[in-house]
């Protein structure tokens, strides 16, 4: 075989394609009987940003935990051309600790991912997402946005390459929302994004590509 | 260096979350003051020294499976081992962490529980202490693979004892040998390489527990 | 090494023999190992003629074993190489090894009967281990039906049945140490000598629960292919 074989089924090999950071071909992901994706294939560049769309049901979910590693596929293959510490994803859940406060949090992730500089960077991001002020207070007593937003910041904590994003205008209000443009717009073309939303409009300014799932 | 880096920040996670939360360590406490009750009432006459040494394992064994069941409840509760599993460390230092936190809690449950059945009981000799320290090992590495696995089951704190009871059957008789006997040394080397054995497999395996 | 593996794949190729000359096989094995026991076989000196269980026990527990190395090894199969036939392979080994483990427990109840008078003694190893092991297959299948099938329920069942052939050494030293504080006493069974046709009837019953498994183990493998076929098809059809 001259693939490598790594961990998660998935297939990293010494990249074929120059420039892409993410190749799936007829993904297929069933849990017991129900199928949930058929036949997907996506490619994307670097510096791309795909944006995913469909209805609920459709797999959207399913085919971002796969791009990012979270789960394997039942058929059909993906390959990554970044290591797993050079990936963010925003999830359905903010995968944040709820008795931790905001800092505790990101300091954890900040370790594990060995960010250089880890306490500037925390700092930086907490002020840039309006949690500066609650920093030493616990997750639990959060508003559903705040999370959201807390959560952001454990994305962008490591300065991934590619950032994958699950619903990410879930719960923010407009400000909150704004503010993610913002991030999106300073960081497209540098990074590789793949977003999937039921809301089109939204990051169609952005978008280089776009994936309708059925 | 960076997977002790890792282990250290995850186990210090654990240790903060007990400390705000503090449901582990108390409930183990009082779980192994009103067993050692119990026991009174359940051992009619004065039993000997045989026989309640064996209950002090019962206990710690209980004790403990009431600590390693609380586990991965955090994880479970706010479903963040995707963003433990994402991290670029080795998942096996999802583990071992664990682990090392779970130890802390039953180490410490155990620096009460020892005098206290001292106190209620018979004296606790050397061999005793000696094959807590040993079994504690033993009942942690285990016990703590198996709590991940249990804790993504529908069955959830059911499952727990049921896998963990057959596999803590050698750990028993290490320990209740070592604690009984005269000469404990091999009983000791039997705990010791139970521990070894197994902290491998888990050590090894545990990248498949929380992957796909 | 996997060229290896394949040639005595190819050579052997158990796979490849068809389900009714197995069933006929395993039909023909074990009515002659029933002939040997009860006809072939002579009385043992101490125990009479209900002794001759004792060739049924031991063949049985062996083949208990080997379907539970037999599982870990798919086990292992499904970990390292992701054998997608292997998660199923391994589990219905187990699960023949625990049926065939009932039966070790069964019949080692009626053999301490006829030796000691009870249906139950801790003081043979063998019985008390497979005690354990029942216990902890037992719960092999809790964890499973516990889970919905795919790559997590296929990759902690295997996680598990690998933890199973590390605990049958373990246990077994275990019990052995056991002994030394729980029993004083040793019971010792004269246990018969193997020997001219003990030993060819022991080898013919052995062979025949060897097969008797197998049998049963493609048995099973062909049912549950079945029935996932059909849910593909089912699939397919919506």
């Amino acid at each position: 075989m001259a693939a490598s074989r790594c961990s998660k089924g998935l297939v990293k090999r010494n990249w074929p394609y120059p420039g892409h950071v993410l190749t799936a071909s007829k993904l297929g992901k069933r849990y017991g009987e129900k199928r949930v994706l058929r036949g997907v294939d996506l490619e994307l560049a670097d510096g791309g940003f795909l944006v995913v769309t469909g209805p609920n049901g459709s797999g959207k979910t399913t085919l971002l935990r796969i791009c990012a590693g979270l789960a394997t596929p039942t058929e059909g293959t993906v390959e990554r051309a970044v290591a797993r510490g050079e990936l963010g994803y925003l999830g359905h859940e903010p995968l944040v600790y709820r008795e931790l406060t905001a800092l505790e949090n990101l300091d954890l992730y900040g370790r594990l991912y060995g960010v250089p500089e880890r306490r500037e960077r925390i700092g930086m991001l907490l002020e840039r997402f309006g949690l500066w002020e609650v920093r030493r207070d616990r997750v639990a007593s959060y508003s559903r946005g705040m999370t959201q937003r807390l959560a952001l910041c454990r994305v962008l904590l490591h300065d991934p390459r590619l950032i994958v994003l699950d619903e990410p205008y879930t719960a923010l209000d407009e400000a909150g929302a704004e503010l993610l443009d913002s991030q999106l717009e300073e960081l497209r073309g540098e990074r590789t994004f793949l977003v999937s939303t039921h809301d089109p409009a939204r990051v169609e300014p952005f978008a280089s590509g776009r994936l309708a799932l059925a | 260096m960076t997977y002790l880096r890792d282990v250290g920040a995850l186990a210090r996670k654990d240790l903060l979350l007990e400390l705000r939360a503090r449901d582990t360590l108390p409930a183990m406490l009082l779980f192994v003051a009103a067993v050692f009750v119990v026991f009174h009432f359940a051992l009619p006459g004065t039993p000997s020294r045989l026989e309640t040494t064996g209950f002090l394992w019962v206990a710690i064994l209980f004790t403990a499976l009431l600590g390693l069941g609380r586990a991965f409840v955090p994880e479970r509760e706010q479903r963040t081992m995707d963003g433990l599993v994402l991290a670029p460390c080795d998942r096996s230092a999802i583990w071992l962490a664990k682990s090392l936190a779970t130890l802390a809690f039953l180490v410490a449950a155990e620096i009460v529980a020892l005098p206290l059945y001292a106190l209620f009981f018979h004296h606790v000799g050397g061999a005793i202490v000696l094959a807590v320290a040993l079994a504690d090992l033993g009942i942690c590495a285990v016990g703590t693979f198996l709590g991940a696995m249990a804790v993504v089951t529908r069955a959830r704190d059911l499952l727990l004892p049921l896998l963990f009871l057959p596999l803590a059957i050698p750990i028993v008789v290490g320990a209740v040998g070592a604690s009984v006997a005269h000469a404990p040394g091999k009983y000791l080397a039997f705990l010791a390489l139970y521990d070894a054995l197994f902290a491998v497999v888990c050590w090894g395996s545990f990248e498949f527990v929380v992957s796909e | 090494m996997s060229a290896a593996a394949a040639t005595i794949g190819s050579v052997l190729s158990l796979r490849r023999i068809p389900l009714s000359v197995l069933a006929l096989a395993s039909f023909v094995f074990v009515t002659t190992a029933l002939v040997f026991v009860f006809y072939v076989a002579p009385n043992d000196a101490n125990q009479g003629f209900s002794q001759r269980i004792f060739y049924f026990h031991v063949s049985i527990a062996f083949t208990a074993y080997a379907c539970f190395v037999f599982g870990a090894w798919k086990a292992f199969r499904h970990l390292w190489k992701r054998d997608p036939r292997a998660d199923l392979e391994s589990y219905v080994c187990v699960h023949q090894g625990t049926i065939f483990g009932a039966m070790v427990l069964l019949t080692g109840s009626i053999w301490a009967k006829i030796s000691w008078g009870h249906w139950w003694v801790w003081s043979e190893d063998e019985l008390v281990l497979f005690l354990i092991l029942y216990l902890f297959y037992c719960a092999y299948f809790m964890l499973r039906f516990s889970l919905d099938p795919g790559p997590q329920r296929a990759n902690l069942s295997a996680v598990y049945a690998l933890f199973g052939v590390v605990l049958i050494p373990v246990s077994f030293a275990a019990i052995r140490l056991a002994k030394e504080f729980l029993h004083p006493r040793v019971f010792t069974l004269s246990g018969p000598r193997f020997g001219g046709w003990i030993l060819v009837t022991y080898c013919v019953a052995q062979a025949a629960m060897l097969v008797l498994a197998y049998t049963l183990y493609r048995v099973e493998i062909a049912g549950k292919r079945l029935d996932l076929r059909l849910r593909e098809l089912r699939d397919v059809m919506a």
